[in-house]
């Protein structure tokens, strides 16, 4: 029984889904912020799992930068968590109605 | 076969891990599974021969985004019970699936894999590490840099976002002080960045 | 003598705008000055080409190009040769003599410097009909006549009996003028040319059908603008204008345009004998029905109105059986002494405040010296008495009929002599003689201006005199038009006799029957004068057939195609939108959560068409 591609990025879709789930499903901004992690890994799934399969190594520096990409949202993403919760006292998304048209 | 084991147990137990992640009401559970989820992930890539990106995964997420994650929760003071509103649970649901099941359907389909050329074959004498350095270096020397750049930016962004106020001990103080505080920034919103 | 014809034709232009610069303006007599100095120059001019057309000599001018596409060319062109001429010097005889006029009949009118740039403007259209030298350039002029006559009928827009009978002179000459344009299409599309010289040469070298529908198609157009049966019931309320108009318009000059056109068309109507005859029968048939509506009729310009309806079935006559040149000699002739009795109406009128009921004036003579004898100048010349101009130019026509020998053609005329001559002299008896009973209803009747009556005497001069010159006219005129040869010498004399005989009986009944004031009230009650005072309920009936129907039909399309249709498909565009705005409003409330649910509906929706393409591309690709 061989390992294909496809089994890869049926992983990575089903692993995407779940991240869906998260971000539709928390209104915790700390938790969405787990859910869009999620998403993050799951596509990295992807790229190296065509990059091993094609024997190119593209879809690894794509998930290098992903990476890099995702370590640079937690920090401005925290930092302006925090900034929030001090005004607000509070980090929950159905209270965050600013931009109502 | 090993490999079949392999990839088997490990996506089972990364999909647990995140769904537990994404479902729980406990953040604790949540960041702690995510954490074991981004390990399994490094596991995927051992097993796919990227072996430099499995010790990246491992630094970079479970060192020191999960890290920075657990600092927020504390300061945040989630440690108990996340209470969440849910309004129509099962139309996310449905959309999660329908997504998956038709990204499925795109890659299923012949047309992906067979117009797939490989642009930077992997060069089989020197070891993974070696080949990535060669690639990133050369090839991607700009994007490089830009995201060293970015990443540089990030950190100076962050710093300068949470550090905001931070001569004032919070937990240093006594509630009714900071309910003041909390007033008076209610009352003068732009005036409490000063 | 180019000079000349540019000017007797642009002064009126000028003058219409000089007027029109202060049409919003309160009245400004400098306007009708200059309004009329102007036409003044354009009668000498007028006259200056006369005598050198009488000298044998015909002036054509090109101005310059209109239309040229492919085959068709049409220039601005103008002619002026013994017809134009003719009617060249009636037109601005008459209208001169109107525009002055005006100055006084206008004195209190808030409108006055409009009324003079309509006024002029009117001319100039009237000038561009009878000189154009070509179809086109006469369709300009007669639906500028047309546009003026609208205006004017419409002066005193605030009444809605005007508007009224504005538009209803304009509708009717509308479905007229589309017979015209039908006439007009087909010489094009026989001929290929527009121009008079070319088709009255081509003419006769078309098939007998297709003259004849040109005939008729181009007498339609006439009928509606001389406002002959069927078309007629305009001319009578386009009284509702002011009373120079009717004078100068419904009286004088544009009715006669139809004549003129038949009259210009001769070679075409020449070839058609049917037709013509047709054209006489019906002019006949005008003739009595419109001077039996006159009998009884008691709005003094409505009377006036019939009679000019009833002259011109007259002239119909006589162009029908291809005497064009009496045709053009009673047009004339008539011009003169309607105007005269229409400008004698405008008087009286304006004495007895608007009223225009003969039966309560009675006595006005006293008053009213002048306009008295103006008035039974004009309408003898009217009845046809020697040696006044209608004895003439009416007793040429009689002649003509029984010179083609038909006998029931000259009778119906004859009768209608007779009755003309009542009618006449019906409202003179009753305005000016008799018992003065305006005094029961409280007017105080006072002479109109001294200038205004010294305007009018050159018409009333020529309302004399203009039979007179009978053998300069026909030895003018039949250098272009054929001639008419008259069978009836031995019996010349006898007609003229029985012809008199019967205008001087309607006299003399008129002043017998009506010397003690109006009849007794019971012949109101009479079948025929109901009849007659409903005008042959024809109004009633157009209005039954034409105008409800329509009426309901409008109806039926604003309440339920435009209302329901229409309106209802924009309004449910609009209401779509709205709805779909306010609806979909909740998306933009702010929550991200709520957002991101969107987007990845957004996603859903993207991966479902990627699906599809590559499904469809797949099934096509295999």
């Amino acid at each position: 029984m061989e390992i294909t591609l496809t089994h890869y990025l049926v992983l990575s879709t089903i692993l995407f889904a779940i991240g869906l789930v998260g971000i539709m499903r928390r209104k915790n901004l700390l938790m969405l912020f787990f859910a869009t992690e999620i998403l993050l890994n799951a596509t990295n799934i992807g790229f190296a799992a065509i990059s091993h399969y094609l024997g190119d190594l593209s879809g690894q520096m794509f998930a290098f930068f992903i990476i890099a990409i995702a370590a640079s949202e937690v920090a401005i993403g925290l930092g302006l968590l925090i900034v929030w919760y001090k005004r607000t006292g509070k980090i929950d998304l159905d209270l965050m109605t600013s931009m109502r048209g | 076969m090993f490999e079949a084991i392999a990839f088997y147990l490990f996506a089972v137990l990364t999909i647990a891990m995140f769904t537990i992640t994404v479902m729980t009401s406990q953040a604790l559970y949540a960041l702690t599974a995510m954490a074991a989820g981004m390990i399994f992930i490094s596991a995927f890539f051992f097993i796919l021969g990227a072996d430099f990106l499995g010790a990246i995964q491992i630094i970079v997420y479970t060192g020191a985004v999960m890290a920075l994650y657990a600092f927020g929760m504390m300061f945040f003071d989630t440690t108990r019970n996340v209470v969440e509103k849910q309004t129509n649970p099962r139309i996310v649901f449905v959309l999660g699936v329908l997504a998956a099941v038709m990204v499925v359907a795109i890659f299923v389909a012949p047309i992906v894999s067979d117009n797939i050329e490989a642009l930077y074959p992997i060069n089989s004498q020197v070891g993974n590490t070696q080949a990535v350095g060669m690639v990133l270096f050369t090839k991607y020397l700009v994007p490089f840099e830009v995201a060293a750049v970015m990443l540089l930016v990030a950190m100076i962004g962050g710093i300068v976002l949470a550090g905001k106020k931070m001569d004032r001990s919070l937990t240093l103080m006594a509630e009714e002080e900071i309910a003041m505080i909390h007033a008076s920034n209610e009352r003068h919103p732009e005036k409490g960045e000063h | 003598m180019e000079l000349y014809l540019y000017i007797a034709l642009f002064a009126p232009l000028v003058g219409s705008l000089y007027a029109a610069l202060f049409g919003a303006s309160p009245k400004s007599y400098h306007t009708g000055l200059i309004a009329s100095g102007l036409l003044f120059t354009s009668l000498v001019s007028s006259a200056i080409l006369l005598s050198y057309v009488m000298g044998g000599h015909t002036v054509h001018v090109e101005l310059m190009t209109w239309m040229a596409t492919g085959d068709l060319y049409i220039p601005f062109g103008f002619v002026v040769d013994q017809v134009s001429v003719v009617m060249m010097m009636v037109v601005t005889i008459v209208s001169t003599v109107v525009h002055v006029y005006s100055i006084g009949y206008m004195d209190h009118d808030k409108g006055f410097n409009r009324f003079f740039s309509y006024l002029s403007a009117f001319v100039f259209s009237m000038m561009v009909l009878v000189m154009s030298d070509n179809f086109a350039g006469l369709f300009i002029g007669w639906e500028g006549v047309g546009l003026c006559s609208w205006l004017l009928i419409g002066f005193w827009y605030h009444k809605e009996s005007a508007t009224w009978a504005a538009n209803e002179a304009f509708i009717m000459n509308r479905i007229a003028d589309l017979g015209m344009l039908i006439g007009i299409f087909l010489v094009y599309w026989n001929i290929g040319s527009l121009q008079y010289d070319v088709v009255f040469a081509e003419i006769h070298n078309l098939d007998q059908k297709v003259i004849t529908w040109i005939g008729i198609f181009l007498f339609i157009g006439a009928m509606g603008k001389s406002a002959q049966f069927p078309l007629h019931p305009w001319l009578a309320d386009a009284m509702e204008g002011p009373t120079p108009v009717s004078a100068l318009i419904h009286a004088a000059t544009m009715v006669t345009a139809g004549v003129y056109l038949v009259i210009r068309a001769n070679p075409i109507y020449s070839e058609i004998p049917d037709v013509g005859y047709f054209i006489a029968s019906l002019g006949a048939f005008v003739a009595m029905f419109a001077a039996t509506m006159a009998l009884v009729n008691r709005d003094m310009k409505r009377i006036i109105a019939y009679s000019t309806l009833s002259q011109l079935g007259y002239m119909f006559v006589a162009a029908g059986l291809g005497a064009y040149w009496v045709a053009l000699f009673h047009l004339m002739a008539h011009a003169f002494f309607k105007a005269l009795l229409f400008l004698g109406a405008g008087n009286v009128m304006h004495a007895m405040s608007d009223e225009l009921d003969p039966v309560k004036m009675g006595g006005l003579y006293k008053v009213m010296k002048g306009t008295a004898i103006l008035m039974i100048l004009a309408s003898v010349a009217l009845a046809g008495i020697w040696p006044f101009a209608g004895f003439f130019s009416k007793d040429k026509i009689l002649e003509v009929a029984f010179s083609s020998e038909h006998y029931i053609l000259w009778g119906t005329l004859w009768i209608t002599a007779g009755l003309t001559a009542f009618y006449s002299f019906r409202l003179i008896m009753l305005a000016f003689f008799g018992e003065e009973r305006y005094k029961q209803y409280g007017f105080h009747p006072h002479e109109a201006y001294r200038f205004m009556l010294v305007v009018m005497s050159p018409l009333a001069l020529l309302a004399v005199i203009a039979g007179w010159f009978e053998h300069d006219f026909v030895r003018l005129v039949t250098t272009l038009l054929p001639g008419f040869e008259f069978h009836t010498h031995h019996v010349e004399l006898m007609l003229i006799g029985v012809t008199s005989l019967i205008a001087v009986g309607g006299i003399v009944t008129a002043i017998l029957m009506y010397r003690n004031g109006p009849l007794s009230t019971k012949w109101e009650e009479h079948f025929c004068y109901k009849v007659l005072i409903n005008q042959y309920y024809i109004p009633k009936l157009y209005n039954e057939i034409f105008t409800k129907p329509y009426g309901a039909l409008s109806r039926f399309a604003w309440k339920e195609i435009d209302i329901r249709i229409v309106d209802a498909t924009v309004d449910m565009i609009a209401n779509a939108i709205y709805k779909t705005g306010e609806n979909t409003r909740d998306i933009q409330n702010g929550n991200l959560s709520t957002m991101l649910r969107w987007m990845v509906i957004g996603l859903v929706v993207l991966l479902a068409l990627a699906v599809a393409f590559t499904v469809g591309y797949n099934a096509i690709g295999a």
